[in-house]
């Protein structure tokens, strides 16, 4: 049973996505296309970009992609054509939006709060050093008192 | 019988952790039931011992009588793959599990004779109810005893791709590692209930912490490795959710590694440290939920059950709950601990926990946001590889950039320009380095340049802070080599895993920056570029294995002309499951890995037959994996400290007290 799933899926997903039958002419034009790849959930995979992938909705998505990139399409056109039709579930890279800002801007919140407290907590004054208004009365008045 | 026997033992374990809770629980203040209490702990274990050894029996004898073994194995897989199917289960690996955790329980009891009495009585009664949770777990939900009323004659499993030794030995160190940090946790939670928390506890939450770490260490390693040669595509890490479960008790175990020196050196920092104490094991728990509810899409669905799923949810939300709740009731009530300066060991040590605990955020937000995005507003969205290697990536780099600089300052109050002075060598030679790899290395890459700069700082860093002990070049030869003899193995420790970190930064900037991918049909005879190197296929053949057809080529790898190696990739069909798999073939050359597979039989442009060959050249890819093994290294020369080790306090101050 164990890790089966990922196992079907490997057995079929040798670096499909650089099959030399498929590649585009234009080895820049490829290169942007595997870079998309990389960006393109497989959508009945497991969890795979359809770079990994070699199903067979991969290999058509890959076909799809490189179309839209032979047709002259750029990166940002052709992931926002993979979204209407698919949905934001296509896109590995969830996008910047107000939906996903906490994704996004989590870690940085993470590091300043950090950084804030880190820096409270080095200025802070030494308790034991200060002593409160009570002390000091109390320690007026034990003055006060002499062992004659 | 002997399954019986399993089965039997494994519902005595149950209650005997019930008795283990009882006594120690009582025994907080009476050392004769505290005593009976560490007896049921090692009872406990040993019951598990005799459970795992009877399920492994039912595994390598093919008792096919068992429901488990039906499933998980199969007569005609090799013993050691026999053996590994008795942890290759849901039930198996909840035995294994449970295995560990009362192994670490009953080993509380025995290293603990430091420790104070009350405090170990609870720590043991904690560690009792962890058991009691997990082992009805799995009596109830998860028995892998359970006998079948008609014995099949073949088992079902026969997987090709999991018989392989790195998979084998990959869930019991993982399991060790996970499960380690239960003890950190009783602890923890056992200094909550007793109200005190000091250096002499911190003092115990390291070696259980290093020890869990080290273990979990290795555990990732060898996973990512056996996926990096067995899936084909050459990869080592994908942010599956299943490894990012591996991962966050991994970077919490990290940050609680460093904070625990704080707590223990200079009394600072308690909260915090008993904070990440309950979080390790609390992200462990969360691992073995994920991992086995299916609740997340995964590569790697493992034994997936959303029922069970859901006890194990239970379980997480009852312990994690009750020990969080305890800490957010007891912790105000705790001394804040000495002051410190904002340039200090103790600030650097922050500063290192900030970026662990936010990178292990990152991980845990980029992993659950499918599920919280989908509760929200319904939507679903994906969160791979691209989103992390953009913000786990610069937070790591960012702790990376300050690290050498800790262990140059001094506790309480350091001296940046000091700090400065000692480290400007190890920094020249990080920007030679990386000013040399933006020159050199083709095609010209600033960020991977910048990334190996990184990675020199780290490995130049951590030769600085040996240079700077020993005080080579500054003192006469005698003192160094007094001080090189003298130097503690914790200093040697943290030396080798920071080094470890930096060659595994060298390693990754340089394999997925420059790594060359070839994908081409090849004729007998013919050759093909693979960056410095030329592969020539040289002849296929048909190799008849003991229970695979596999279809074999010989590639010459070589370089300037001459041949530097002979890869046979295979590409295999096993007729039982009639699964085809490719075996890769690795070429290592120094640092470098050339590394080959065999694809499907394909006819050239003029009809003569081809083969598809598929092959990558990954530079400086086995750092990626030694780094880590030195990270794990560096965390088993600590712990061999005779400072971490049991008994030492109580050794010295006996000795103390007869002088």
């Amino acid at each position: 049973m164990m890790r089966m799933a990922l196992l079907v899926c490997a057995l079929f997903c040798i670096a499909a996505a650089s099959d030399p039958a498929d590649r585009l002419p234009d080895p820049a034009s490829e290169a942007r296309a595997r870079a998309l790849f990389q960006e393109v959930r497989c959508l009945v995979c497991q969890n795979e970009s359809i770079d990994d992938s070699d199903a067979e909705l991969a290999a058509d998505l890959r076909k799809v992609v490189r179309e839209k990139i032979a047709g002259g399409m750029s990166d940002a056109q052709v992931r926002s054509f993979l979204v209407d039709r698919y949905g934001e579930f296509v896109l590995l890279k969830p996008t910047f939006s107000a939906a996903n800002l906490i994704l996004w801007l989590a870690p940085l919140a993470v590091i300043l709060l950090g950084l804030g407290l880190l820096f409270a907590r080095t200025r802070q004054a030494r308790p034991a050093e200060a002593l409160s208004p009570e002390e000091e009365a109390r320690l007026a008045q034990l003055s006060q008192i002499r062992p004659d | 019988m002997i399954v019986e026997i399993g089965s039997l033992c494994l519902v005595l374990a149950l209650v005997l952790s019930l008795a283990q809770i009882l006594l120690s629980v009582a025994g907080s203040d009476r050392p004769l039931l505290a005593g009976a209490g560490e007896g049921a702990a090692t009872a406990v274990f040993l019951a598990l011992c005799i459970v795992f050894g009877a399920l492994i029996y039912a595994f390598v004898t093919s008792d096919f009588s068992v429901a488990n073994v039906v499933a998980n194995s199969h007569s005609a897989k090799p013993l050691l793959y026999r053996v590994a199917g008795a942890w290759g289960s849901h039930e198996g690996s909840m035995v294994l599990w449970c295995l560990a955790l009362t192994g670490f329980g009953a080993a509380v009891g025995w290293f603990g004779r430091d420790l104070p009495a009350d405090l170990r009585a609870r720590t043991i009664a904690v560690q009792g109810c962890l058991g009691v949770l997990f082992l009805a777990y799995t009596v109830f939900a998860s028995n892998p005893m359970v006998r079948l009323s008609e014995v099949p004659l073949e088992g079902r499993s026969l997987n090709p791709l999991l018989q392989d030794p790195a998979l084998a030995f990959h869930p019991p160190l993982l399991y060790l590692g996970y499960v380690g940090f239960s003890v950190v946790f009783s602890l923890a939670v056992a200094a909550l209930i007793g109200g005190r928390v000091d250096a002499a506890w911190a003092r115990w939450v390291r070696p259980w912490t290093l020890a869990a770490w080290s273990l979990l260490t290795v555990g990732i390693t060898l996973g990512s490795f056996w996926a990096y040669y067995e899936l084909g595509w050459g990869g080592w890490w994908f942010w599956d959710p299943v490894e990012n479960a591996s991962f966050m008790p991994w970077l919490i175990g990290a940050a609680l590694l460093h904070s625990a020196v704080v707590t223990e050196k200079r009394g600072a920092l308690p909260g915090w440290t008993l904070f990440l104490a309950l979080s390790a094991f609390t992200f462990s728990m969360l691992g073995a939920f994920l991992v086995r509810s299916g609740v997340l899409t995964s590569v790697h669905a493992f034994a997936v059950d959303p029922t069970r799923g859901m006890l194990l949810l239970a379980i997480l939300g009852v312990t994690a709950g009750a020990a969080f709740a305890l800490f957010a009731w007891r912790a105000p009530s705790l001394a804040p601990g000495g002051l410190f300066a904002p340039v200090s060991r103790e600030s650097a040590i922050v500063l290192n926990n900030i970026v662990l605990t936010a990178a292990t955020m990152t991980v845990l937000l980029g992993t659950l946001y499918p599920l919280i995005r989908e509760a929200v507003d319904g939507n679903t969205v994906s969160v791979g590889p691209p989103f992390f290697n953009l913000t786990f990536t610069p937070v790591m780099l960012l702790g990376m950039a300050v690290l050498p600089f800790g262990p140059m300052l001094a506790w309480k109050r350091g001296d940046a320009i000091g700090a400065a002075q000692r480290l400007w060598v190890a920094a020249l030679l990080a920007v030679g380095a990386g000013l040399l790899a933006l020159a050199l290395a083709s095609p010209r890459k600033a960020l991977a340049s910048a990334g190996l700069a990184v990675g020199f700082w780290l490995v130049f860093g951590a030769a600085a802070e040996i240079v700077e002990r020993v005080r080579l070049f500054r003192a006469p030869w005698p003192e160094v080599r007094r001080r090189l003899t003298g130097l503690p193995r914790g200093a040697w420790g943290s030396s080798l895993a920071h080094c470890g970190l930096g060659l595994f930064v060298l390693g990754a900037c340089f394999e997925t920056a420059w790594k060359i991918e070839l994908a081409e049909v090849m004729a007998p005879n013919s050759r093909v570029a693979l960056g410095k190197y030329e592969l020539e296929l040289k002849s296929s053949s048909v190799v008849d294995g003991p229970n695979f057809l596999a279809e074999e080529g010989v590639i010459t790898v070589l370089k300037a002309n001459r041949p530097v190696c002979e890869a046979r990739p295979q590409r295999r069909f096993y007729p039982a499951g009639g699964q085809t798999t490719q075996e890769v073939a690795i070429c290592a050359r120094g640092l470098d890995q050339v590394y080959i597979t065999l694809g499907e039989r394909r006819a050239m442009a003029d009809g003569r037959p081809g083969w598809l060959v598929r092959a990558y050249f990954n530079p400086w890819v086995q750092l990626i994996f030694l780094g880590p093994m030195l990270m794990a290294l560096g965390g088993g020369v600590s712990l061999s400290d005779r400072r971490m080790r049991f008994g030492v306090g109580r050794k010295a101050s006996a000795k103390a007290a007869a002088t």
